[in-house]
C-alpha cells in the first residue's frame, strides 16, 4: 500500500519557469500514471497535448485513451481505476458537467481517481476564462477538492493527491484545481522536484480490491438495495471526514521532500489581523499584495487563502477567524441561491455553528474572468473596516468588479 | 530591483504574446521573478490582443493584469487609435512602437503621454534580418535595451541559446532572429538616454 509513512529526505529542487498546465504537464510525467483518458477542452486541453507528447516521445508509459467525450472520459477512468489501473484525467468547464454522473460513480465506488481541473465558467454567456462555476457546481459529488494559488502550488498538489486519494482511510477522488489561464497559461518561476523522489514520494499502486484479480473476485457498481444505501453513503462520508487528517499528513511528508508546507488553507497575516479576506486560487495572490500594501499603512489587515474545500474545514476555518472582527468571503461563482456564494453559505454556517457573531459579508467576483486587482481587495477591506468602525451597513451579499 | 511591468500590445498572430513569453524565458536565465501571460479571449488571426510581462527580484504574487505598466510596448502601428495603448502608462517609463515613423513624428501620436516614446522599424529590420515581416523579435530586443534590464551581449547569448531550443526543428531561422534582435538592439542605441 502506498499509505505507510515513509521517511522523505530533501530533494535537490531544480529551479525552472512554466506554466500551470506545463507544471501539471510534467508532474503526471514524473508520477507515470497507468491510463489516461482524455477528451480536449479549453484551457486544459495542453496537458493531455502534453502528455501526449511525452508518451509519444518514450518519456513515460502511461496508457492514454483519446476518447470521445468527457462522459466517456470519467466512465473510462472508472473502468480503469476499477481494473486496478491508478488513473487520471484532465479537463474544465462544460467537461466537468458532461462527467457529472460518473463524479459520483467515482466517489461511491471508492475510487481514487485524479482529476486535474483547470477552473473555467460555464455557459452562458459563452466564456473560456476562469471562474469556480464547474468545480463548486460538483462540490457535492464526493470528491476532494484541492486548490492552488500558482504553477508551484499546482505541481505540488497533483504529487500529493495519489497519497490523499489511495490512502485506506480515505479511497476517494481527488479533484486537483488552479485557475483557467490566470495560472494555467501564465508562465512563472517554480521549483520542480527531481523525478526519483516523486516517484518514491508516490510510490506504486497496490490496491487491495480490484477486477482484474482472478485469487479475489468483487464486483464493482453493483445494485444496492435500500438496505445498504444509507450505509454506503454514510461510509463515503466517513472516508471524508478521515481525509482531512490525511491531507495534513501528506503535506507534512511533502514538506520534508520539498520545503514547502500546505495545510488546509494558509493563513497569511492573520494572527492579529482585525479584517480578513477568504479568497481561492490565484487572486489570494494578489490580495496577499494588497495586504502588504495596506499593511504598510498601519491597516491590521490578513488573508485566509483556502487550499482544501471539500473536506471543508468549517470548524478550522472558524477558529482561525474567531479573533478578528470582520471576513470577507470571496466566491468566484454565483449559486443563486439569493443569499449567498458556496463558500459564503458554509463559511457563515460555521461561524454560527462556532457561535461566533462577526461582520461576515459574502463577496461575488471574478466570474468569467473578470479581473481582480489589489485595488479591488483593498476596497473590500475598507468596506469591512467602515462597517465595523463606522457602522455604515455593508450588507450580507455583494459583488466587487462589476460594471456599471 | 523593482518590478517592472510591461504591456504588450499587438495583432493576433503578430507574436506578441511568444515575446512575452521569450522576456519570461531570458530573464528567468538571468536569476529574476518573472510572470509572462496573455490576456484570452476568442483567439482571431488579426485581432487587437494584449499580453504582460511583471519582471523582479522577488517572488511575483499578483495576478491581476497590468494598469500601470512601465513599458509598453506596440507591436502594430495601427492599433493605435482603436486601443488606448498609453493608458495608465508611467511618465518615467516608455513607449516603444513599431514604426517607420521618427520618434519625434511617434511622440505626436501621443501628445495626452509626456514620457518617452522610442520608435523602431521592426518590420523593415525583420525583411532585412529575416527576409519576413515577424515583428516580435526586433521588439523583444528594443524592450529589453529601453528598459536596461539585460546588457546586450548576455540578452544575445541567452536568445541564442531560446531559439535553439524553441526552433529545434527549423533551425535555419536562428540566425536571421539574431540578426534581428542585434539590429534593433542598436538601432535603440541611438535612441537611449
Amino acid at each position: 500500500m502506498t499509505n505507510e509513512k515513509k521517511m522523505s529526505t530533501p530533494a535537490a529542487p531544480i529551479p525552472e519557469r512554466m506554466s500551470g498546465n506545463e507544471a501539471v504537464a510534467f508532474a503526471i510525467r514524473q508520477v507515470n500514471p497507468d491510463v489516461m483518458p482524455a477528451f480536449p477542452i479549453t484551457p486544459s486541453t495542453e496537458i493531455p497535448q502534453m502528455v501526449s507528447s511525452y508518451i509519444a516521445n518514450g518519456l513515460m508509459d502511461t496508457e492514454f485513451i483519446p476518447v470521445e467525450s468527457e462522459h466517456s472520459a470519467m466512465s473510462a477512468a472508472v473502468g480503469a481505476e476499477s481494473a486496478g489501473a491508478r488513473s487520471m484525467t484532465a479537463t474544465s468547464s462544460a467537461g466537468l458537467a458532461l462527467m457529472w454522473e460518473e463524479l459520483l460513480l467515482a466517489a461511491s465506488n471508492r475510487l481514487p481517481i485524479v482529476l486535474t481541473l483547470v477552473n473555467r465558467t460555464l455557459s452562458g454567456p459563452i466564456n473560456i476564462n476562469c471562474d469556480h462555476t464547474d468545480s463548486m457546481g460538483a462540490r457535492d459529488t464526493g470528491w476532494i477538492q484541492i486548490y492552488a494559488e500558482n504553477n508551484q502550488e499546482v505541481y505540488d498538489n497533483y504529487i500529493q493527491a495519489y497519497r490523499i486519494a489511495e490512502h485506506r482511510d480515505v479511497r476517494l477522488p481527488v479533484m486537483i484545481c488552479q485557475d483557467g489561464f490566470i495560472t494555467s497559461h501564465g508562465v512563472q518561476n517554480i521549483s520542480l522536484l527531481p523525478d526519483q523522489p516523486v516517484k518514491d514520494f508516490v510510490g506504486t499502486y497496490a490496491p487491495e480490491e480490484y477486477l482484474l484479480n482472478p485469487g479475489k473476485p468483487v464486483a464493482v457498481g453493483p445494485y444496492a438495495v435500500t438496505d445498504y444505501v444509507m450505509e454506503a453513503r454514510k461510509a463515503q462520508r466517513e472516508a471524508m471526514e478521515n481525509a482531512k487528517q490525511v491531507i495534513l499528513d501528506v503535506a507534512d511528508e511533502f514538506a520534508a521532500l520539498s520545503g514547502r508546507q500546505y495545510g488546509l488553507f494558509e493563513e497569511y497575516r492573520t494572527a492579529d489581523a482585525d479584517y480578513v479576506m477568504l479568497i481561492i486560487g490565484s487572486a489570494a495572490g494578489t490580495a496577499k499584495e494588497a495586504v502588504d500594501e495596506l499593511r504598510g499603512q498601519g491597516k491590521k489587515v490578513g488573508v485566509l487563502k483556502l487550499r482544501v474545500f471539500r473536506p471543508f474545514p468549517e470548524k478550522e476555518i472558524a477558529e482561525a477567524l474567531a479573533n478578528c472582527r470582520a471576513v470577507a468571503i470571496m466566491d468566484r461563482s454565483e449559486n443563486y441561491s439569493g443569499q449567498a456564494g458556496a463558500l459564503g453559505s458554509e463559511v457563515t454556517a460555521g461561524l454560527y455553528r462556532q457561535h461566533s457573531d462577526i461582520l461576515a459579508v459574502n463577496y461575488i467576483y471574478g466570474l468569467g474572468g473578470r479581473d481582480f486587482t489589489t485595488e479591488d481587495a483593498a476596497a473590500v477591506f475598507e468596506e469591512l473596516r467602515e462597517g465595523v468602525e463606522e457602522g455604515r451597513p455593508v450588507g450580507q451579499y455583494r459583488y466587487v468588479g462589476l460594471r456599471g | 530591483m523593482k518590478t517592472i511591468e510591461i504591456r504588450w500590445h499587438g495583432r493576433g498572430g503578430q507574436g506578441a504574446k511568444t515575446a512575452a513569453l521569450l522576456l519570461a524565458d531570458v530573464a528567468f536565465k538571468f536569476g529574476m521573478q518573472v510572470q509572462g501571460f496573455p490576456e484570452y479571449g476568442p483567439e482571431r488571426s488579426g485581432a487587437p490582443i494584449t499580453a504582460y510581462n511583471r519582471i523582479s527580484d522577488r517572488e511575483i504574487r499578483v495576478h491581476s493584469n497590468i494598469y500601470y505598466p512601465d513599458y509598453v510596448a506596440v507591436v502594430d502601428e495601427t492599433l493605435v487609435g482603436s486601443v488606448d495603448v498609453t493608458a495608465g502608462l508611467r511618465e518615467d517609463g516608455a513607449l516603444i512602437i513599431n514604426t517607420v515613423k521618427t520618434p519625434e513624428e511617434a511622440a505626436a501620436l501621443f501628445p495626452d503621454y509626456h514620457g518617452r516614446v522610442v520608435a523602431l522599424n521592426a518590420r523593415k529590420i525583420s525583411e532585412e534580418a529575416l527576409g519576413r515581416n515577424f515583428p516580435n523579435s526586433p521588439m523583444l530586443a528594443a524592450v529589453v535595451a529601453v528598459s536596461g534590464l539585460i546588457p546586450k551581449d548576455d540578452f544575445l547569448r541567452e536568445m541564442r541559446s531560446s531559439y535553439q531550443h524553441k526552433f529545434a526543428k527549423k533551425p535555419e531561422v536562428i540566425e536571421g532572429n539574431m540578426k534581428a534582435l542585434e539590429m534593433a538592439y542598436d538601432a535603440i542605441g541611438g535612441q537611449a538616454r
